[in-house]
């Protein structure tokens, strides 16, 4: 394990715990997590396993998700502007929660917006393919995720446009922005598989991520399967994000910021970047999320906010440090 | 031994045959020379013969697994991508991937490789450097080490001497004779016909998609092919110290 590992490791760990102490029901740390570990009758239980575990434990999966989708994405495209959305799955996702919420499905069925969510992200994902196809040039993937995405927005903006029902526009609003609140066992549950799975398959990306370093050419030459990395690249993000936005909302700038972040520690090596940019992402999004419930606890701050305002200024500031570099 | 057999090696690419009736045979210890104008099909000729893209007609590189593949021959492109900031000695070890099975890691072998190849290509100075900080040339000659590291018994290298300084072209050249004399082969494009007529033991000249000349350079570089195929009136001589090759004009 290397220094950065342990580092990572270390501040995800104090991160978990702090998101674990933190929330609207003031009890003291000693006895919240004896109530969560130990169990037992009465309300300290019921809320550190109900409402805290499954928001820390969403934070962590989804943060590392899309940290680890971004370095793979990035990687992939060799290129430090790509993002886990850039295929349109995350976009896709969300006009199948949004239809949810305005058609009412959403309330009929608990589980109803997450499966709907994750039935766009299914259907995002088949039109990528469809239209990029499973061998071709990255600019194909790039084209095609924007074309999905722009559609998906507009479909999106139209549902609102339409939107009878101001409680609903406003439901969906509110959604899109992103959120671990109120968040249960059973969302964990749903997002949980699809992570996992996801996140084995871009993790399997390492090598052949590496050898792209020298460009498709030579690292097909070495022994790449370009064919398949690209399709266990397109479903590996499709997995992770699409249960992320399901459970979610649409969290940006995780993936995008984290793995440019955390680039120059590892050497620049994007196989190596993918283990770090995971443990990264992880402690940024339950940063943010402690943020969230820190800074304004009674004014329901939207995760997706927070993200996109820590996010943004870090991506200046690494656009202003890569300017310098290249003079 | 033969390191690559290539039988009636042909190309259709939207409909138009860009290579066709490639027949070759390399065996080891040879330095071969592959010229022809531009747009003559050289590199598309090493592209099919690796199966990078689909040929028609029989290689026996195409046939082989992929990692089997990436052993029995490295491959030089002639785009030199360094995609991100890693170092040089980091970007050599690349060269190792086809000998690594998944999840191994790099052994005190691979680093012999690295080793060796970075003396080779004279970069000892860069080791620990940034390599997309070098210059165009020294980029070029580390991509050049990663392909030695790779140890393939055949090496194709797609024009590695284009933007080099005239002395390490030279070297380059030399190194590669150095692999032949350890009874590896390269097979290399160049456009320098002086350099390929001095350091290629075997010239094979390409011309609108097909092999024209195959054999020495003395045999196969005559005044009439240089005319016929280039379009430049040369004066090619054979001296004690090696062949002379001094272009002089175009024809026509």
């Amino acid at each position: 394990m290397t220094r950065l590992t342990l580092i990572l490791s270390g501040l995800l760990v104090a991160l978990f715990v702090t998101a674990l102490l933190i929330g609207p029901a003031h009890i003291s740390p000693g006895p919240s997590l004896r109530a969560l570990i130990m169990g037992g009758e009465g309300p300290m239980t019921l809320v550190m396993r109900e409402i805290r575990l499954p928001r820390a434990l969403l934070g962590l999966l989804i943060g590392g998700a899309l940290g680890l989708a971004g370095a793979a994405m990035q990687g992939y495209l060799r290129n430090p502007l790509a993002d886990p959305g850039l295929i349109g799955v995350s976009g896709s996702a969300a006009l199948g929660a949004v239809l949810a919420i305005q058609t009412g499905f959403a309330t009929t069925w608990s589980l109803g917006l997450p499966m709907a969510a994750l039935s766009g992200a299914v259907l995002g994902v088949c039109a990528v393919l469809l239209l990029a196809g499973p061998r071709g040039s990255s600019l194909s993937l790039i084209l095609a995720g924007i074309a999905i995405s722009a559609l998906a927005g507009a479909l999106t903006a139209l549902v609102l446009n339409l939107s009878p029902n101001p409680f609903a526009a406003n439901e969906i609003v509110f959604w899109m922005m992103g959120s671990l609140s109120d968040r249960s066992m059973t969302h964990v549950w749903i997002a949980l598989p699809f992570i996992l799975l996801g996140s084995a398959l871009l993790a399997s990306l390492s090598r052949g991520l590496d050898a792209l370093t020298l460009g498709e050419d030579a690292a097909e030459a070495m022994g790449i399967g370009l064919r398949r990395m690209r399709l266990t690249l397109i479903f590996g993000t499709a997995a992770v994000v699409g249960a992320s936005t399901a459970v979610a909302g649409a969290i940006g700038f995780v993936g995008l910021v984290v793995p440019h972040l955390l680039r120059p520690f590892v050497g620049a090596r994007p196989g190596r970047l993918l283990l770090a940019s995971t443990l990264g992402g992880a402690a940024m999004l339950l940063a943010a999320d402690i943020v969230v419930r820190a800074i304004l606890p009674d004014r329901d701050l939207k995760l997706g906010v927070v993200t996109a305002l820590i996010g943004a200024p870090l991506f200046l500031h690494l656009i202003y440090r890569t300017r310098q570099d290249a003079t | 031994m033969t390191l690559l057999t290539l039988r009636e090696l042909g190309v259709t690419r939207r409909g138009r045959t860009v290579l066709q009736g490639i027949n070759l045979r390399v065996g080891t210890g040879e330095i071969v020379g592959l010229i022809g104008p531009n747009g003559a099909g050289k590199t598309t000729l090493m592209r099919a013969a690796l199966g990078l893209i689909p040929p028609t007609g029989h290689s026996s590189l195409a046939q082989l697994a992929p990692r089997a593949r990436g052993r029995a021959v490295a491959w030089l492109p002639q785009a030199r991508e360094i995609a991100w900031q890693v170092d040089v000695a980091t970007l050599i070890l690349l060269g190792r991937t086809p000998h690594l099975a998944t999840g191994q890691k790099p052994n005190a072998t691979d680093r012999a490789a690295v080793d060796r190849a970075i003396a080779r290509m004279d970069l000892s100075a860069f080791r620990d450097r940034t390599a997309t900080r070098l210059s165009g040339g020294e980029q070029a000659r580390v991509l050049i080490a990663r392909a030695l590291a790779q140890d393939a018994p055949l090496l194709m290298a797609d024009e590695p001497i284009a933007g080099l300084d005239l002395a390490h072209q030279i070297g380059t050249m030399k190194r590669f004779a150095d692999l032949a004399a350890e009874g590896r082969s390269v097979i290399v494009s160049l456009h320098d016909l002086g350099l390929a007529a001095r350091h290629c033991t075997r010239l094979v000249v390409i011309d609108k998609g097909r092999m024209v000349a195959d054999g020495t350079p003395l045999e196969t570089l005559t005044q009439t092919l240089v005319r016929d195929v280039f379009g430049v009136d040369a004066l090619v001589q054979a001296t004690p110290d090696g062949i002379l090759f001094q272009p002089r004009d175009i024809v026509g």
